[in-house]
Protein backbone atom coordinates (compact mmCIF):
# COMPACT_ATOMS: atom_id res chain seq x y z
CA UNK A 1 0.00 0.00 0.00
CA UNK A 2 1.25 3.55 -0.79
CA UNK A 3 2.55 4.97 2.19
CA UNK A 4 2.88 2.15 4.04
CA UNK A 5 5.37 2.08 7.35
CA UNK A 6 8.17 -0.30 6.42
CA UNK A 7 8.11 -2.44 9.23
CA UNK A 8 9.68 -5.20 10.22
CA UNK A 9 8.54 -9.00 9.53
CA UNK A 10 8.57 -11.50 11.58
CA UNK A 11 10.79 -14.35 10.79
CA UNK A 12 9.48 -16.71 8.54
CA UNK A 13 9.80 -20.44 7.37
CA UNK A 14 13.23 -20.66 5.99
CA UNK A 15 14.71 -19.44 9.57
CA UNK A 16 13.08 -22.17 11.45
CA UNK A 17 14.59 -25.99 11.68
CA UNK A 18 11.85 -28.23 9.99
CA UNK A 19 10.15 -30.18 12.46
CA UNK A 20 7.88 -32.63 11.99
CA UNK A 21 4.58 -30.39 13.89
CA UNK A 22 5.30 -27.70 11.85
CA UNK A 23 5.32 -29.92 8.74
CA UNK A 24 2.06 -30.97 9.09
CA UNK A 25 1.18 -27.43 9.97
CA UNK A 26 1.56 -26.52 6.57
CA UNK A 27 0.20 -29.98 4.98
CA UNK A 28 -2.95 -28.97 6.87
CA UNK A 29 -2.78 -25.84 4.72
CA UNK A 30 -1.84 -27.44 1.65
CA UNK A 31 -4.65 -30.45 1.37
CA UNK A 32 -7.16 -27.78 2.47
CA UNK A 33 -5.92 -25.42 -0.94
CA UNK A 34 -6.12 -28.97 -2.57
CA UNK A 35 -9.44 -29.62 -1.23
CA UNK A 36 -10.68 -27.10 -2.42
CA UNK A 37 -9.68 -27.16 -5.85
CA UNK A 38 -11.15 -30.63 -5.90
CA UNK A 39 -14.99 -29.90 -5.14
CA UNK A 40 -15.54 -29.09 -8.23
CA UNK A 41 -14.39 -33.25 -8.86
CA UNK A 42 -17.53 -34.33 -6.92
CA UNK A 43 -19.85 -31.72 -8.53
CA UNK A 44 -18.80 -32.57 -11.99
CA UNK A 45 -19.86 -35.95 -11.16
CA UNK A 46 -23.10 -35.11 -10.11
CA UNK A 47 -23.66 -32.45 -13.01
CA UNK A 48 -23.10 -35.06 -15.31
CA UNK A 49 -25.08 -37.48 -13.43
CA UNK A 50 -28.02 -35.03 -13.54
CA UNK A 51 -27.22 -33.92 -17.69
CA UNK A 52 -27.74 -36.87 -20.16
CA UNK A 53 -25.95 -40.39 -20.17
CA UNK A 54 -23.18 -39.67 -22.42
CA UNK A 55 -21.94 -37.14 -20.07
CA UNK A 56 -22.21 -39.76 -16.91
CA UNK A 57 -20.25 -42.22 -18.88
CA UNK A 58 -17.37 -39.84 -20.11
CA UNK A 59 -16.67 -38.84 -15.87
CA UNK A 60 -17.11 -42.14 -15.44
CA UNK A 61 -14.44 -43.21 -17.95
CA UNK A 62 -12.67 -40.58 -16.82
CA UNK A 63 -12.46 -41.12 -13.05
CA UNK A 64 -12.06 -44.77 -13.88
CA UNK A 65 -8.89 -44.05 -16.01
CA UNK A 66 -5.08 -44.44 -14.10
CA UNK A 67 -4.72 -40.51 -14.06
CA UNK A 68 -8.40 -40.68 -12.62
CA UNK A 69 -7.98 -43.01 -10.14
CA UNK A 70 -4.52 -41.89 -8.78
CA UNK A 71 -5.91 -38.19 -8.37
CA UNK A 72 -9.16 -39.74 -6.50
CA UNK A 73 -6.36 -42.25 -4.40
CA UNK A 74 -4.49 -38.66 -3.66
CA UNK A 75 -7.74 -36.66 -3.30
CA UNK A 76 -9.01 -39.07 -0.34
CA UNK A 77 -5.87 -39.03 1.19
CA UNK A 78 -5.73 -35.01 1.32
CA UNK A 79 -9.35 -35.38 3.05
CA UNK A 80 -8.53 -37.72 5.50
CA UNK A 81 -5.65 -35.86 6.31
CA UNK A 82 -7.06 -32.47 6.76
CA UNK A 83 -9.91 -34.00 8.90
CA UNK A 84 -7.50 -35.93 11.31
CA UNK A 85 -5.66 -32.48 11.05
CA UNK A 86 -9.25 -30.59 12.13
CA UNK A 87 -9.78 -33.55 15.24
CA UNK A 88 -6.49 -32.64 16.27
CA UNK A 89 -7.44 -28.78 15.99
CA UNK A 90 -10.31 -29.40 17.88
CA UNK A 91 -8.44 -31.36 20.62
CA UNK A 92 -5.96 -28.24 21.33
CA UNK A 93 -9.51 -26.33 21.20
CA UNK A 94 -9.74 -27.70 24.65
CA UNK A 95 -6.82 -26.43 25.89
CA UNK A 96 -5.11 -30.18 25.63
CA UNK A 97 -2.36 -31.60 23.79
CA UNK A 98 0.09 -28.60 23.53
CA UNK A 99 3.01 -30.15 25.56
CA UNK A 100 5.76 -31.82 23.54
CA UNK A 101 4.83 -35.06 23.82
CA UNK A 102 1.33 -35.11 22.83
CA UNK A 103 1.82 -32.27 19.87
CA UNK A 104 4.70 -34.80 18.04
CA UNK A 105 2.11 -37.86 18.79
CA UNK A 106 -0.94 -35.79 17.02
CA UNK A 107 1.98 -35.18 14.33
CA UNK A 108 2.61 -38.99 13.95
CA UNK A 109 -1.01 -39.88 14.14
CA UNK A 110 -2.01 -37.23 11.60
CA UNK A 111 0.40 -38.47 9.19
CA UNK A 112 0.34 -42.18 10.25
CA UNK A 113 -3.56 -42.41 10.48
CA UNK A 114 -3.87 -40.23 7.26
CA UNK A 115 -1.77 -43.36 5.26
CA UNK A 116 -3.36 -46.19 6.57
CA UNK A 117 -6.70 -45.03 6.78
CA UNK A 118 -6.45 -43.91 2.96
CA UNK A 119 -4.99 -47.89 2.28
CA UNK A 120 -7.96 -49.26 4.25
CA UNK A 121 -10.53 -46.78 1.79
CA UNK A 122 -9.56 -47.95 -1.18
CA UNK A 123 -8.81 -51.72 -0.26
CA UNK A 124 -12.42 -51.41 0.71
CA UNK A 125 -13.49 -49.34 -2.24
CA UNK A 126 -11.88 -52.45 -4.50
CA UNK A 127 -13.08 -55.06 -2.64
CA UNK A 128 -17.00 -54.29 -2.83
CA UNK A 129 -16.45 -52.36 -6.36
CA UNK A 130 -14.51 -55.26 -7.54
CA UNK B 1 -2.55 -2.95 24.91
CA UNK B 2 -3.66 -1.10 28.09
CA UNK B 3 -7.34 -0.91 28.52
CA UNK B 4 -7.21 1.44 31.35
CA UNK B 5 -10.28 4.49 30.53
CA UNK B 6 -7.44 7.17 30.75
CA UNK B 7 -5.17 5.65 27.97
CA UNK B 8 -7.85 3.51 25.50
CA UNK B 9 -9.32 5.15 22.28
CA UNK B 10 -12.08 2.83 23.04
CA UNK B 11 -14.97 3.96 24.00
CA UNK B 12 -16.61 1.43 26.60
CA UNK B 13 -19.04 0.10 24.39
CA UNK B 14 -16.39 -0.98 21.72
CA UNK B 15 -14.86 -2.76 24.69
CA UNK B 16 -17.81 -4.85 26.01
CA UNK B 17 -19.26 -5.63 22.33
CA UNK B 18 -15.44 -7.57 22.17
CA UNK B 19 -15.46 -7.36 18.10
CA UNK B 20 -12.23 -6.10 17.18
CA UNK B 21 -10.48 -4.04 14.50
CA UNK B 22 -11.92 -6.21 11.98
CA UNK B 23 -15.58 -5.68 13.96
CA UNK B 24 -15.90 -9.51 13.25
CA UNK B 25 -14.59 -11.12 16.94
CA UNK B 26 -13.98 -14.46 17.13
CA UNK B 27 -17.03 -14.98 14.30
CA UNK B 28 -14.95 -15.97 11.87
CA UNK B 29 -12.84 -18.95 13.69
CA UNK B 30 -16.05 -20.01 15.08
CA UNK B 31 -17.62 -20.39 11.70
CA UNK B 32 -14.49 -22.30 10.71
CA UNK B 33 -14.83 -25.04 13.47
CA UNK B 34 -18.34 -24.88 13.32
CA UNK B 35 -18.72 -25.94 9.46
CA UNK B 36 -15.51 -28.02 10.06
CA UNK B 37 -17.68 -30.28 12.55
CA UNK B 38 -20.52 -30.00 10.43
CA UNK B 39 -18.14 -31.18 7.53
CA UNK B 40 -16.99 -34.52 9.62
CA UNK B 41 -20.26 -35.49 10.48
CA UNK B 42 -22.00 -35.18 6.61
CA UNK B 43 -18.72 -36.78 5.25
CA UNK B 44 -19.16 -39.99 7.18
CA UNK B 45 -22.44 -40.39 5.96
CA UNK B 46 -21.98 -39.27 2.24
CA UNK B 47 -19.06 -41.04 1.50
CA UNK B 48 -20.07 -44.87 1.65
CA UNK B 49 -22.86 -43.90 -0.57
CA UNK B 50 -20.97 -41.72 -3.32
CA UNK B 51 -18.95 -45.15 -3.06
CA UNK B 52 -21.89 -47.18 -3.22
CA UNK B 53 -23.49 -44.86 -5.87
CA UNK B 54 -20.07 -44.31 -8.31
CA UNK B 55 -19.70 -46.57 -11.02
CA UNK B 56 -22.88 -48.11 -11.23
CA UNK B 57 -25.13 -47.44 -14.54
CA UNK B 58 -26.41 -44.02 -14.42
CA UNK B 59 -30.25 -45.46 -14.00
CA UNK B 60 -29.04 -47.02 -10.31
CA UNK B 61 -27.05 -44.00 -9.63
CA UNK B 62 -29.69 -41.53 -10.09
CA UNK B 63 -32.17 -43.71 -8.01
CA UNK B 64 -29.89 -43.88 -5.02
CA UNK B 65 -28.65 -39.69 -4.90
CA UNK B 66 -32.00 -39.11 -5.64
CA UNK B 67 -33.36 -40.27 -2.49
CA UNK B 68 -34.62 -37.83 -0.38
CA UNK B 69 -32.79 -38.53 2.29
CA UNK B 70 -29.27 -38.83 0.30
CA UNK B 71 -30.33 -35.54 -1.28
CA UNK B 72 -30.78 -33.72 2.04
CA UNK B 73 -27.33 -35.61 3.10
CA UNK B 74 -25.23 -34.31 0.39
CA UNK B 75 -27.02 -30.70 -0.11
CA UNK B 76 -25.96 -29.94 3.58
CA UNK B 77 -22.43 -31.21 2.58
CA UNK B 78 -22.11 -29.33 -0.44
CA UNK B 79 -23.40 -25.88 1.54
CA UNK B 80 -20.94 -26.76 4.61
CA UNK B 81 -17.81 -27.30 2.59
CA UNK B 82 -18.62 -24.78 0.11
CA UNK B 83 -18.71 -22.53 3.66
CA UNK B 84 -15.65 -24.19 4.88
CA UNK B 85 -13.66 -23.55 1.69
CA UNK B 86 -14.43 -20.18 1.06
CA UNK B 87 -13.91 -19.17 4.72
CA UNK B 88 -10.39 -21.14 4.34
CA UNK B 89 -9.59 -20.06 1.19
CA UNK B 90 -10.08 -16.60 2.67
CA UNK B 91 -7.20 -16.86 5.23
CA UNK B 92 -4.77 -18.06 3.21
CA UNK B 93 -5.47 -14.92 0.42
CA UNK B 94 -4.87 -12.78 3.72
CA UNK B 95 -2.02 -14.56 4.02
CA UNK B 96 -0.31 -15.07 0.80
CA UNK B 97 -1.29 -11.89 -1.02
CA UNK B 98 0.09 -8.69 -0.17
CA UNK B 99 -0.70 -6.14 -2.62
CA UNK B 100 -3.73 -4.46 -1.39
CA UNK B 101 -5.88 -4.92 -4.80
CA UNK B 102 -4.73 -8.01 -5.70
CA UNK B 103 -5.97 -9.59 -2.39
CA UNK B 104 -9.25 -7.83 -2.81
CA UNK B 105 -10.02 -8.99 -6.20
CA UNK B 106 -8.69 -12.39 -5.20
CA UNK B 107 -11.15 -12.94 -2.10
CA UNK B 108 -14.07 -11.40 -4.33
CA UNK B 109 -12.81 -14.66 -6.91
CA UNK B 110 -12.92 -16.77 -3.93
CA UNK B 111 -16.67 -16.03 -2.95
CA UNK B 112 -17.55 -16.24 -6.55
CA UNK B 113 -15.69 -19.75 -7.25
CA UNK B 114 -17.26 -21.45 -3.68
CA UNK B 115 -20.60 -19.92 -4.59
CA UNK B 116 -20.83 -21.07 -8.27
CA UNK B 117 -19.30 -24.71 -7.05
CA UNK B 118 -22.14 -24.79 -4.17
CA UNK B 119 -24.74 -23.58 -6.54
CA UNK B 120 -23.87 -25.79 -9.16
CA UNK B 121 -23.33 -29.03 -6.62
CA UNK B 122 -26.84 -27.97 -5.10
CA UNK B 123 -28.32 -27.66 -8.62
CA UNK B 124 -27.42 -31.31 -9.67
CA UNK B 125 -28.61 -32.76 -6.46
CA UNK B 126 -31.99 -30.72 -6.63
CA UNK B 127 -32.25 -32.05 -10.31
CA UNK B 128 -31.62 -35.32 -9.98
CA UNK B 129 -34.43 -36.06 -6.79
CA UNK B 130 -36.53 -34.23 -8.68
CA UNK B 131 -36.69 -36.44 -11.22
CA UNK B 132 -35.51 -34.13 -14.15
Amino acid sequence: MAGAAERPLSPHLQIYRPMLTMMMSIVHRITGVALYLGTPLLVAWLLAAASSEQAFSFVNGLYGSWIGLLLLVGYSWALIHHALGGIRHFVWDTGAGFGPGPRELFAKLTIGGSIALTGVLWIVIWLVKG
Amino acid sequence: MSASPGSSMRTPRRRVAGLGSARSGTGHFWLQRVTALANLLLILIALPIVIWAAGQEQAQTLAILGHPLVAIVLLLLIFSVCFHMRIGMQVVIEDYVPAEGMKVLALIANTFFTIAVGSAGAFAVLKISFGG
